[in-house]
Formats: C-alpha cells, sequence, structure tokens
C-alpha cells in the first residue's frame, strides 16, 4: 500500500482463517445429504485473492438436476406444503438463528471464495443474510395477509439460480421467501463462488429441516440450464446478468413455469450543486466501490450538476486514495478482489474502451498484489452518453462521471439506458428529491444513501433489469399464488 | 345499423381505428368483412397494418406521458366517466354484442351491464392500488422507506376473441387504471363492440393516445410488436394459438418485457383478482436518511 495520504501506516490486522474447514471435494446435496455423483465431472474453485485451489465441486449434469427437482418435488407435496405456516416458520427462524451462530465461519469462508473484505462479508453479507431468514420466518403463519386473498397457495418447486457477487446474501434472498411461503428449492450457486451454499447446506442438515425442502446442485451455466428447463419446475428465480436472463425468459415461453428476474443494471448516482458534498462523495465510493463494483445495483454513472463537477472531483480522488486495495481479509481493507480472471478480463477490456474512445482514466494509486484478480479504483472523465463505459454494465470497481445542468436533464440522462434497476440523488432540497424520485424509472431509489438492504425493503428492477421484486410484501408475490386460481 | 323503416334508408358507420384519439383508417388501406353469428354480413372493418401498429405505440407512449403524470382521483373520475358513456349507449352496445356472440337479449344485456360496472369498479381502484399494494418499510436503520407502484408503461393487449366486449373491457381497464398507455387489439372476428367503445373512450376525457384500439389480425401485428422496444409489457389474454403465445413470448424476451400468458378459460364475468393490476405494474423503493 502506497500513498497514505495519512501518513500513518496500517499494521496487517488479518482475519484468521482457522475457523473455516474447508472439505477438498463437495458432493451435491440432494434430499437432505450430500451425495457423490458417480461419473460428473468436478472443477475447482478457488481463492480470487491468491489463486491457491480452495476445493473441488461437482458439474451437476441431467441426471443429478433431476433427482435434485425430484427430491423437491416429493418433499413439497408430501411434507412443507402441508406443513401449518407456524411450524414451517419455525424451520426458518432455525436457519436464521445457524448463520447468526456460525456467520464468523460462514464471513471468512465468503471472503476467501469471493474476494469481498471481510470488514463486507461480516458486517453486510452475513447480518442480512440472517436478517433475511428472520424476517420471512415470520411471513410464514401471516400469508392470508400477503394481499393475494385468503390461503393463497405456494408454487411448488423453485429452481433458483444465483450470482457470485453476494452468494451466502443471494442465496438468503431466494431461498428464505420460497421455504417460508410453502415451495421447496434447487438452488445452484455460482461455479466461481459455491462453498458458502454448501455450508448452507450442513445448516439445513443441522436445522433438521426435512429432506429435499433445500436441494444444492453446483456447476455452471450448463446446470442453470438444465435446472431453468427442467419440466418438474413450477417457478424459476434467477439474478445474473441481462444477457443469460433473456435466455431463460425465452426457454421459459409457452411454458406454465413463473419467472422473477434480477439482472444487470446501469445506476446513475445524481449529485445537484446543492448536495452535501462531502457526504455524497461517501455515498458515490460506497455506490461504485463497494463490494469491488460487482453489485448490479451500482453507481457506475456519476451524473454531477456542471456548476461542481471540479470540486467535487478533487474530493472524490483524494478520498479514492485513502482505499486500502488488497487482502480481502485484511479486517482494514475497503476493496478486495475481483472474482475471477474472466471477470477481470471483461473489465480490463470495457475500461480500454473508455481509453479508446476519448474518456480520461484516472486510477487510485495502489499497489496491487502480485498474485490473484486486482483492478485499482477507477474513474473516467470526458465520458459522453454515447460511450460504452456509459451504456454497458461494467461490474467492476470503474465510475463513469457525467454532467448535467438543469433536473430535467439529469432525468433525461439517468432514463437513458435499457436498465432501470436502482438510483441516487443527493441534494438538500425535499421537493427536488421527491420530484425526482418519481421520475427515475428505477426501482429502488436512494435519496441521500447508497447501496442500503434491508429484507422488509422491495428490490428490483425496471425495464431489462428484470421483473418481480425482492423482500417486504410485495416479494413473496414471486412465490404465492391465489388461492382462487 | 341496419334500416329502420321502410321509407328512410340507413346512414352505415365506416369501422375504422383509434389511433392518438382519431379515426383513421389503416394505413394500408385494407379492410376485412366482419359476419355476424349466423354468417350473415355485417360490415367491413379496418384491416390494422404493422404500421398502424408501430403508430399506435407511438401515441400509446404519448398518452403514457400526461395519463401517468394525471392524479389517481383524475384517473378514476375519466373512468368512471367511461363508464357514465357506455351507460348512454348501452342497448346500442347490447344489440352489438347479441349480432356479434350470437347470444339473445337477456345474455347481451348482462355481458354489457358487467362491462359497465367493471369500469365502475376499476375506477375505485385508481386512488387505492397504492394503498393496498404499496409499503411503509421497517428497515433496520434510520431511514424513511416506502414502495409505491408505478406504471410500467406501454402495454400492448390482444382482447379476448370470444368475450367481444367484457373481455375487452376486462383487459383495457386494468391496464389503464394505474397510468399505463395501451395498444389494445380488439377481437378478431367479433370487433364491433370495440370500435364502438373506442367512440365513448373518445367521448371520455381520456387523454389522447392512453388507449388505441386496432381491429385485424393479431397474427400479423403481434410479433414485430412483442420485439417492440418501446413497448413495456404484453398482456396475450385472446392469443388461443399456443404456438404463437410461446413465439411471442420468446420475441419478448429480447426487451425483458413483463408478458401476461393467455387466458383461454377465463371467467369475465368473476370480479377480476389484484393480478390484473399489478402484473403491468412496477414497484418503486424509496430510501432517505432520518436525521438532523
Amino acid at each position: 500500500m502506497t500513498d497514505e495520504p495519512s501518513g500513518f501506516p496500517y499494521a496487517p490486522a488479518p482475519e484468521s482463517t482457522a475457523i473455516v474447514n474447508i472439505s477438498s471435494s463437495y458432493g451435491i446435496f440432494i434430499d437432505g445429504a450430500f451425495v457423490e455423483p458417480a461419473d460428473a465431472p468436478r472443477f475447482k474453485t478457488i481463492n480470487p485473492a491468491t489463486e491457491e485451489v480452495l476445493s473441488e465441486v461437482c458439474q451437476a449434469g441431467a441426471p443429478e438436476v433431476a433427482a435434485a427437482v425430484a427430491a423437491a418435488r416429493r418433499a413439497h407435496d408430501e411434507v412443507w406444503s402441508a406443513m401449518s405456516g407456524a411450524e414451517r416458520g419455525k424451520y426458518v427462524y432455525r436457519l436464521a438463528r445457524l448463520l447468526q451462530e456460525r456467520a464468523r465461519e460462514l464471513a471468512v469462508l465468503e471472503s476467501m471464495d469471493n474476494g469481498k473484505p471481510i470488514r463486507e462479508s461480516r458486517d453486510v453479507d452475513l447480518p442480512l443474510a440472517a436478517a433475511h431468514f428472520f424476517y420471512h420466518a415470520g411471513w410464514a403463519d401471516k400469508l392470508d395477509h400477503a394481499g393475494l386473498g385468503r390461503d393463497p397457495r405456494s408454487l411448488g418447486v423453485a429452481a433458483q439460480i444465483i450470482p457470485w457477487n453476494f452468494p451466502l446474501l443471494m442465496l438468503a434472498w431466494k431461498v428464505a421467501p420460497a421455504l417460508a411461503t410453502g415451495n421447496t428449492v434447487v438452488l445452484k450457486p455460482a461455479e466461481t463462488t459455491p462453498l458458502t451454499a454448501l455450508a448452507f447446506a450442513e445448516l439445513c442438515q443441522q436445522a433438521d429441516l426435512p429432506p429435499g425442502v433445500v436441494n444444492i446442485v453446483t456447476g455452471d451455466g450448463r446446470t442453470g440450464q438444465l435446472l431453468a428447463e427442467c419440466e418438474g419446475v413450477d417457478k424459476v428465480a434467477f439474478t445474473g446478468s441481462t444477457e443469460v436472463g433473456k435466455q431463460i425468459q425465452r426457454s421459459l415461453a409457452g411454458t406454465r413455469r413463473r419467472l422473477t428476474l434480477e439482472l444487470g443494471g446501469k445506476a446513475a448516482n445524481i449529485i445537484f450543486d446543492d448536495a452535501p458534498l462531502d457526504e455524497a462523495v461517501e455515498g458515490i465510493v460506497n455506490g461504485i466501490y463497494f463490494n469491488q463494483g460487482h453489485v448490479c445495483c451500482a453507481g457506475s454513472r456519476l451524473l454531477v450538476q456542471e456548476s461542481i463537477v471540479e470540486d467535487l472531483l478533487v474530493r472524490l480522488r483524494r478520498r479514492l486514495q485513502t482505499l486500502r486495495v488488497g487482502d480481502p481479509l485484511d479486517k482494514n481493507t475497503d476493496v478486495g478482489a475481483i472474482n475471477s480472471a474472466a471477470q477481470l478480463e471483461r473489465i480490463v477490456a470495457l475500461a480500454e474502451s473508455g481509453d479508446a474512445e476519448g474518456a480520461q482514466r484516472w486510477s487510485a494509486p495502489c499497489t496491487l498484489p502480485d498474485r490473484g484478480f486486482w483492478f485499482p479504483p477507477t474513474i473516467f472523465t470526458s465520458v459522453s452518453t454515447a460511450h460504452r463505459i456509459a451504456r454497458e454494465e461494467i461490474f467492476g470497481p470503474v465510475l463513469s462521471v457525467l454532467t448535467f445542468r438543469t433536473p430535467d436533464e439529469a432525468v433525461e440522462k439517468a432514463n437513458n439506458t435499457p436498465y432501470g434497476l436502482s438510483a441516487g440523488i443527493w441534494t438538500e432540497k425535499g421537493s427536488r428529491i421527491l420530484w425526482m424520485a418519481s421520475r427515475l424509472r428505477a426501482g429502488v431509489v436512494w435519496a441521500n444513501t447508497f447501496n442500503q438492504f434491508d429484507p422488509a425493503s422491495p428490490f428490483g428492477g425496471y425495464g431489462e433489469s428484470g421483473f418481480g421484486r425482492e423482500g417486504g410484501r410485495a416479494g413473496l408475490a414471486a412465490y404465492l399464488q391465489e388461492a382462487s386460481s | 345499423m341496419e334500416e329502420g323503416n321502410k321509407r328512410r334508408l340507413a346512414v352505415r358507420k365506416t369501422f375504422k381505428l383509434y389511433i392518438g384519439g382519431a379515426f383513421p383508417r389503416s394505413e394500408s388501406g385494407r379492410t376485412y368483412q366482419v359476419l355476424d353469428a349466423h354468417g350473415g354480413f355485417i360490415a367491413n372493418v379496418a384491416k390494422a397494418s404493422r404500421k398502424d401498429a408501430r403508430d399506435a405505440v407511438l401515441s400509446a407512449r404519448t398518452g403514457h406521458r400526461s395519463w401517468s403524470a394525471a392524479t389517481a382521483y383524475n384517473r378514476g373520475q375519466v373512468l368512471y366517466r367511461v363508464a357514465e358513456m357506455m351507460e348512454g349507449r348501452r342497448a346500442q352496445f347490447a344489440a352489438e354484442v347479441a349480432r356479434a356472440e350470437g347470444c339473445g337479449t337477456t345474455d347481451a344485456e348482462r355481458i354489457t351491464d358487467t362491462a359497465i360496472d367493471r369500469w365502475v369498479w376499476y375506477a375505485g381502484w385508481a386512488d387505492k392500488l397504492a394503498q393496498v399494494i404499496g409499503t411503509a418499510n421497517p428497515v433496520a436503520g434510520p431511514f424513511f422507506n416506502f414502495s409505491v407502484p408505478e406504471p410500467t408503461g406501454v402495454v400492448v393487449l390482444v382482447a379476448p376473441d370470444d368475450s367481444s366486449l367484457l373481455g375487452l373491457v376486462s383487459t383495457i381497464a386494468p391496464a389503464i387504471v394505474s397510468g399505463n398507455a395501451c395498444v389494445a387489439i380488439a377481437s378478431q372476428t367479433r370487433p364491433i363492440p370495440a370500435v364502438t367503445l373506442a367512440e365513448v373512450l373518445a367521448t371520455s376525457d381520456l387523454p389522447a393516445g392512453v388507449v388505441n384500439i386496432l381491429t385485424g389480425d393479431p397474427a400479423e401485428m403481434m410479433p414485430s410488436l412483442a420485439a417492440h422496444g418501446d413497448v413495456n409489457a404484453l398482456d396475450l389474454a385472446g392469443i388461443g394459438d399456443v404456438e404463437l403465445a410461446a413465439r411471442l413470448e420468446r420475441d419478448a424476451a429480447g426487451t425483458v418485457k413483463r408478458v401476461r400468458r393467455p387466458q383461454p378459460d377465463a371467467n369475465w364475468y368473476r370480479t377480476p383478482s389484484l393480478a390484473a393490476m399489478s402484473d403491468l405494474l412496477e414497484i418503486k423503493t424509496v430510501w432517505h436518511p432520518q436525521g438532523i
């Protein structure tokens, strides 16, 4: 780490990995037990900060997926949907408590497999994952109040495909509402981050969850496709790229399977001239450099009112110089490792398109580790709305800065995207916040804050950011049908 | 429509499209014959082209801007006004439904009355949706956090082919009550009540473009509408061909549209479910810190 503006060096503060016990290989979790498919290929999952192999997992194929869906079907029809909501809820509460009890271990495991700073896995991912189970557990016996009429019914077997950016938290967003509403699940974690999902399988065993209620199959996109297209599935919930989301929507056309999609984004974070600038700078940093920018709702397009852009950029660059990039397990680290070589390649390529199209690149001065996948916090200025870095999701620590003069122009530029997941507004004027919030085509609007999440607060996008919501009462609709229908 | 007495020849109507508040013929100049339930000739009706459909989307986008900016109270009053206007033409609607659907007078009147009452039912929803679907969210932190429904934008809907009036009203009203604008493709074989409904809508203070009604062949128009980049959602209620429905759903995935699947067995008499409206809504969540 170089160029510490404060001048005070930080001593290393590594979190111990002794608490984590990783098996050298994992099977898949079907019907309450880990099974070793006889002839399924295996692949390695690595620590992206060191490139060390952590474990080997299965590439589940059609027979494994079919077995998982059949187990989920049996569990749904014979046990889970027949159980009273109150009893079901108690199982979900157990899972919440188990996540809390083993939070430290799971946080370390998450940072090892994903590359995110321990500060974030410890303070954000794990507490929120437990909170999602706790929140939804309480719904299980109150579904008459979900707004879907009396006695709404579960859909059946939910196929859930989740991304690598918040592995355990995305699991919680998917599994908790599904279980609380009486569905059973087959979950496929991302191929680069399967370990916390497999650890969650152990939690299901510790909770004595009836076999088949939660099944976990590992693999890459091929496994996901097999799962989404499996006949026995009643509902598909996918979080990931817009490209894959479109493929899944196509593959479900003409079937009776229901679908919710939480896809990409290119959020505008809009700074007005009356905004509290130091707070806005913190919000910008949290918006785009949180989790290495591997966040679908990241504030990747900064829209700054023209009169303050110079002042703001000076403050922003100064702040970026204090970000500590490096070992995810160091408790002082702000920005960890890029999740995979493939993702790093995408980030590098898009950043190079920014250079080629005439934008000005500035990266925070920092020494990147020799091994692993890293990208420094980066800002592009002189960006036009036509540039690829202003249109395409980079999913990395890269901010594109654009300017505007009037609120109308800010709205027009912010909405000038096929996406519509989130947006940020920074101004001291309340009426302007509400005026802006009603005009932005985005599912989540953060005013004078950014990247806040809560299980009680619905999350999801407009347009090509998907459909359906997760969290809150609105999120229950994704897993229930009206009794009369 | 037909000769009222022996001395006077009736003035027949030209059946046209309804786009952007106006009643144009199809730009293609095409028409098709509409027959009654017994095979008798009723009229030559405009056969909308893909170009007409694109024009209708453009009008709907314009209509959506003003309509979604209107207050919920105002939208509720306009929908109620539609019911008032329909009531004034109750006899005409009943006669057209009877002839189109081949049902008796009693059934046709029941269909018409239910369709009128459905507008009243939806009118009342305009300023209650946000209270029933929206939420104040008790998040674990010092934030004011709420979620509100918003219209998804432009909805293309294919009205049921059998239920020429009640089915049409039951697909248009839930789409527009929240502030969406729509392009409605009327029953292909029974389009006459839809054209009369367009005349009602044109005199109900509904801003131009909020509802556009096309007559013609859904199979011809829908593929380009399903892939249209400025359409936000599809309601395939009246698509009977399962292959076509699957193809439209696939095409809709190119822009991640919301899709309501076909409803071949829908009972349009039944009080609709909330999903008829909520499937065409977005939920927007807004966060703001609390502090001094």
